[in-house]
């Protein structure tokens, strides 16, 4: 039965009287309330108002609530208002609505400007605490390799192994696709592009010096923060969020020896046998591109890449290797130990350990050319 | 309890469930009444969860029938089975809120999917909801990972209020809080059943729960159920599962206790 509110005026000296009847449930919900905004309150005199229930069949907590609002806001009004013919079966919801939100905390209201220097400098520090975060989390990996040296025993091998099985054999394949697609794309623009001068043969050059000592080493960073790194955020994020890692601590093991030194010993193992390989694939892409798109016969592109690369050249990608995988791991580690409770904070903080550790890869690079270049290599 | 003649608002059938080739439930039946609150106990991993998760379409039965209002669930069409789930609630173990969401807006969150109300009333009522069931508006603002453990099931249930529903599936409603905790989230089932005229199906292992709310208790052993009845007829109950819960060591205390204050 749809639910129905009137207004009746009596004579002077009688109470007033809204009279409720019907369905007060969740499902007319939405046409009650604008007949509640309907009613158009006169002059505010304390006169008696009187809501009538007594035809209403049906009430859930929806209903009781806004008969709540409604007298609430006649009493506002300046009305002495009151639920009259409350039937017993009724009677305990009313009441239950009748004590509730009596305060209501005041919602602070924020100057927006303040807002955002407030969250400028919120970031700032919590730039400056992921610093010293960082800092600390080396110093604690330092403390469990000596620990481990001093009794080797207690090196978690086992995990090592399934970890580098994880982040470098299981990982190949899809290195080898990107880097040779990467070689095989660098190839392509280089001959075209070079062609104009007449100096497609130079492409060689490019595809040598730029995959060994940047490009092989980059896009394998990439690649393995994108896929361990996020991977070991994930996982230490949701053992922290189960109690897992604390779990650890009261057993007397310490979480950098037992979880993260196997995870980034072996990411510092595996990415410089990736960058190898991945190195190899990309030049094998573009020996490919150049055979079959430059024309160019495959002895005649290894004969030039001998002339144009040196060892130096192999050597500046492989020394940048293990840093890179070093910064990966710390990072993805750090991440993880700060996810909170929610799943939602797992997300935000498997991003930003895939961000920053992206990021940072590419500042250190920067410093390794900028080194490099200073001692001439 | 509940008028008479008593009507059945769950009739369970000749269920059987079971995962690969163990069967968990073998040949259960039962009812449910408009208006009591029916507790179901039974050992650990002895299918009392697995009753429920059943009962609720969580887990495929391989055998019998399951009618809720009336409608039998096998024959329900998706629409009449969205429309049984928007008149129960549930109450998972572990609470299952949100965690991205704060206390108000996991109360919100069914309100806004299934009714059509202004943004204005549905935090209103939520407020009221979250107040119904001890919740201040300040913790309200706060983050399920913020509450303790038995403030997140009070904002559990009262999420399984949210829509006013008839039947609430309380799944453990007092495991992992203190005595005094659970006797207070006892009286405020007690309370709310009251209030909102609720019937209650709820999983339990806590003696005290069933001595001081339940009106009428189903053991599950064996895979079957093997005793209904008040409290009284579990005491006379001379299943030896049954007798071991009811009159063993830890339950000796409350029975006493109980049977002076009753």
């Amino acid at each position: 039965m749809a639910p129905e509110l009137i207004f009746k005026d009596g004579n002077a000296g009688e109470p007033l009287q809204l009279i409720a009847s019907g369905s007060w449930t969740a499902a007319h919900a939405a046409s009650l309330e604008e007949k509640i905004a309907a009613i158009k309150f006169e002059a505010p005199g304390s006169r008696r108002l009187d809501i009538d229930i007594a035809g209403i069949g049906e009430l859930d907590t929806f209903g009781a609530w806004l008969l709540e609002r409604l007298s609430r806001a006649c009493i506002a009004h300046g009305y002495d208002a009151r639920l009259v013919e409350v039937s017993g079966r009724f009677r305990g919801l009313l009441d239950e609505m009748h004590a509730c939100s009596r305060d209501k905390p005041p919602l602070v209201k924020q100057n927006p400007i303040l807002a955002k220097l407030e969250g400028l400098g919120v970031a700032a520090t919590e730039f400056g605490q992921d610093l010293v975060r960082l800092i600390d989390l080396v110093g604690r990996l330092c403390s469990a390799i000596a620990l481990t040296f001093r009794h080797p025993s207690r090196f978690r091998f086992a995990s090592t192994i399934h970890h580098l099985d994880r982040a470098g054999w299981q990982a190949l394949p899809i290195i080898f696709l990107i880097t040779l697609l990467i070689g095989a794309i660098i190839a392509q623009q280089g001959i075209f592009h070079f062609r104009k001068f007449g100096a497609g043969d130079y492409a060689v050059d490019l595809i040598g010096i730029l995959v060994l000592r940047e490009l092989g080493v980059l896009i394998v960073a990439i690649m393995v923060a994108g896929r361990s790194g996020s991977s070991y955020t994930a996982e230490l994020g949701s053992m922290k969020m189960r109690e897992e890692i604390d779990a650890l601590r009261t057993m007397g093991l310490d979480p950098v020896e037992v979880l993260m030194l196997p995870r980034i010993v072996a990411l510092v193992c595996a990415m410089p046998i990736l960058t190898f390989f991945g190195s190899m694939c990309a030049l094998y892409g573009g020996g490919l591109v150049a055979w079959l798109y430059g024309g160019m016969s495959p002895p005649i592109y290894i004969a030039r890449l001998k002339e144009v690369v040196t060892v130096t050249h192999f050597e500046v990608g492989m020394i940048k290797s293990p840093f890179m995988a070093l910064v990966i791991g710390l990072v993805a580690c750090s991440e993880g130990l700060q996810v909170a409770g929610s799943a939602e904070s797992l997300g935000l903080k498997t991003t930003a350990s895939v961000v920053k550790s992206i990021f940072l890869v590419i500042v250190m690079d920067g410093f390794f050319a900028i080194f490099f270049a200073s001692i001439g290599m | 309890m509940g008028s008479s003649p008593e009507q059945s608002i769950l009739r369970v059938r000749d269920l059987v469930v079971g995962f690969g080739d163990q069967t968990v439930l073998d040949g259960v039946s039962l009812d449910v009444y408009r208006g009591e609150i029916l507790g179901v106990v039974g050992a650990s991993g002895g299918g009392k969860s697995v009753l429920m998760r059943t009962i609720i379409g969580l887990i495929h039965k391989w055998r019998g029938s399951i009618t809720v209002f009336d409608k039998d669930l096998d024959r329900a069409s998706p629409e009449e089975i969205r429309a049984v789930e928007r008149r129960w609630g549930i109450l998972f173990q572990q609470g299952a809120l949100f965690s991205s969401l704060t206390a108000q807006e996991n109360v919100q969150f069914p309100m806004c999917e299934h009714l059509d109300l202004s943004k204005a009333l549905l935090e209103e009522v939520a407020a009221a909801k979250l107040e119904m069931v001890g919740i201040s508006p300040g913790d309200g603002r706060k983050l399920p990972a913020e509450l303790s453990g038995g403030m997140v099931k009070r904002v559990a249930l009262a999420r399984a209020l949210a829509l006013d529903p008839e039947i609430v599936f309380l799944d453990e409603p007092t495991s992992g809080l203190d005595p005094i905790a659970a006797g207070e989230f006892d009286s405020l089932i007690g309370t709310l059943q009251q209030t909102l005229g609720l019937t209650v199906f709820m999983v339990t292992h806590d003696l005290d729960s069933l001595h001081t709310v339940c009106n009428r208790i189903i053991a599950l052993a064996d895979r079957k159920v093997v005793a209904a009845g008040p409290v009284a007829a579990m005491l006379a109950c001379e299943h030896p599962w049954v007798k071991a819960y009811f009159r063993g060591k830890r339950s000796r205390d409350i029975s006493g206790t109980s049977a002076t204050t009753h």
